[in-house]
């Protein structure tokens, strides 16, 4: 699945030199950086541009949930004036992360044109009008259920669980 | 372990160590927020923030609101000297006047020891102590303790020696809260008058010998001399003051300790407490607490704010 999605990226994007992968922290990365090993042997080429943001300070949810959110490290070393930046995360689900992944971007320069890729999409549980490029794999599962998906160091076990809320006692 | 312990940061006397952590961990990626092109942030666009001071500040002052301002908060500021304290209101009236406009934090600086804790009990909002008379300043130590971080790693069994006026600092006492809680031995320096009696009891040690002590020390943190706050005269004069606890580099040479950390909370009395040269030298990290102190001021609003539910 992640060959196929590089592939995918590969076929739109001949032109690297405008091109920046984003992922986004915590729960994208993993996917992002898989990517971008698979376009770097595509390519043949070292100089893909990566970065990872994180965008806990722009979440609407602040102040309304009961557990603090605790930020992780933005690496961005480039601005991003110009450029077709595919932003990256695990699962899809409201679209609200996607939304401030794009504020938390803006604020990093004006890209020319913005794509999403994501593992998982859980289509029909979208609060906001979001919907990815580049999907590995689309499930259906009611917004009671929690879907996660669990790396392995190799790539030889990586695997999406799905989990239902355990009954009520 | 992402929410800080308390409602108010009234003092670093009773915020717990995972709080100081926690503070001085989401200091670092507000760092990096404010080293950006854009330097700003949505979080806090929806809480609005009072600034009242009831005393002089620009350092501040000016790093609490640039610190809002970052975080999108609205900021309305108040000073006593243009107000109706003047006329005869008191503390808890004012606040709750300015509560009265939906305001939903309060950043305070206060001449007498204990006006934040005492407001904390009588109004109903969120309240940082930006300073309070002779006790505590909580932001300025755990920005100190930021900057140190960042030079030394971790302050376990480090050893900072503070110089100065210790009986009229608000940063002394916080900083040794702060430090002794981080791990590191702490030692005051000064002529016995400016010593509080009994600072023994907190573990800290005491020089009144200023070669002696930077011999001891990692780190010095130079205070000022309170020129405003001597009431009495604890010490002959300024001349003789600067002669025995004068920072000098033909000190430091003396002791071949040229590279020492020196850090400074400002105002600086430039060849008072520290000459020119060395204040502006390689090893003096006071520009750097300046830059540190708003970043660590984001990080106090924006987890105060969070544990702070919304009403919507």
């Amino acid at each position: 699945m992640l060959d196929r999605l590089a592939y995918q990226v590969y076929e739109r994007h001949l032109d690297l030199s405008k091109m920046a992968l984003l992922s986004l922290q915590p729960r994208g990365v993993e996917l992002g950086r898989r990517i971008l090993e698979r376009l770097k042997t595509m390519y043949n080429s070292d100089d893909i541009r990566y970065g990872e943001i994180d965008i806990t300070f722009y979440r609407d949810d602040f102040r309304r949930r009961e557990e603090m959110l605790v930020p992780s490290a933005t690496n961005l070393d480039f601005s991003l004036e110009g450029l077709d930046i595919i932003l990256i995360d695990d699962v899809l689900y409201t679209g609200r992360t996607v939304r401030s992944g794009l504020d938390a971007m803006l604020d990093y320069g004006r890209p020319s044109n913005v794509e999403l890729l994501v593992l998982i999409d859980r289509r029909f549980s979208r609060e906001l009008p979001v919907q990815p490029d580049y999907t590995g794999r689309v499930v259906d599962v009611v917004s009671e259920e929690t879907v996660k998906v669990i790396w392995s160091e190799d790539d030889k076990k990586n695997e999406v669980q799905l989990f239902s809320p355990s009954p009520k006692a | 372990m992402s929410k800080l312990s308390t409602k108010h940061l009234l003092g670093i006397k009773n915020i717990t160590v995972d709080d100081i952590n926690l503070i001085l961990s989401t200091a670092q990626n507000f760092k990096e927020v404010i080293n950006r092109p854009i330097k700003k942030v949505p979080s806090l666009r929806d809480v609005t923030i009072a600034n009242i001071f009831f005393e002089n500040s620009t350092r501040t002052k000016l790093s609490f609101e640039l610190a809002e301002k970052r975080l999108s908060a609205d900021v309305i500021n108040f000073s006593a000297s243009q107000s109706s304290v003047k006329k005869g209101e008191t503390l808890v009236d004012t606040v709750k006047n300015i509560l009265a406009m939906k305001v939903d934090m309060v950043v305070m600086r206060h001449p007498n020891p204990g006006a934040c804790v005492y407001l904390a009990d009588r109004v109903d909002c969120s309240i940082v102590n930006a300073g309070d008379g002779a006790h505590e300043h909580p932001t300025q130590a755990l920005l100190d303790a930021f900057s140190l971080h960042e030079k030394l790693g971790s302050l376990k069994d480090k050893k900072i020696l503070i110089v100065g006026d210790i009986l009229h600092s608000r940063v002394a006492l916080s900083n040794i809260f702060c430090l002794q809680k981080l791990g590191a031995e702490v030692a005051v320096c000064g002529p016995s008058t400016l010593i509080p009696k009994h600072i023994e009891e907190l573990n800290v040690k005491v020089f009144l010998n200023l070669k002696k002590a930077l011999q001891w020390c990692d780190v010095v943190n130079v205070l000022r001399i309170q020129l405003e706050r001597q009431d009495i005269q604890y010490f002959p004069t300024i001349r003789e003051y600067t002669m025995q606890y004068g920072l000098s580099r033909e000190l430091l040479k003396s002791i071949d300790r040229e590279d020492m950390i020196i850090m400074h909370p400002g105002p600086i009395n430039r060849g008072v407490e520290i000459t020119s040269d060395l204040a502006d030298g390689n090893s003096a990290i006071i520009l750097n607490q300046v830059e540190n102190g708003v970043a660590i001021r984001m990080a106090i609003l924006y987890l105060l704010a969070g544990s702070m539910k919304s009403n919507t």
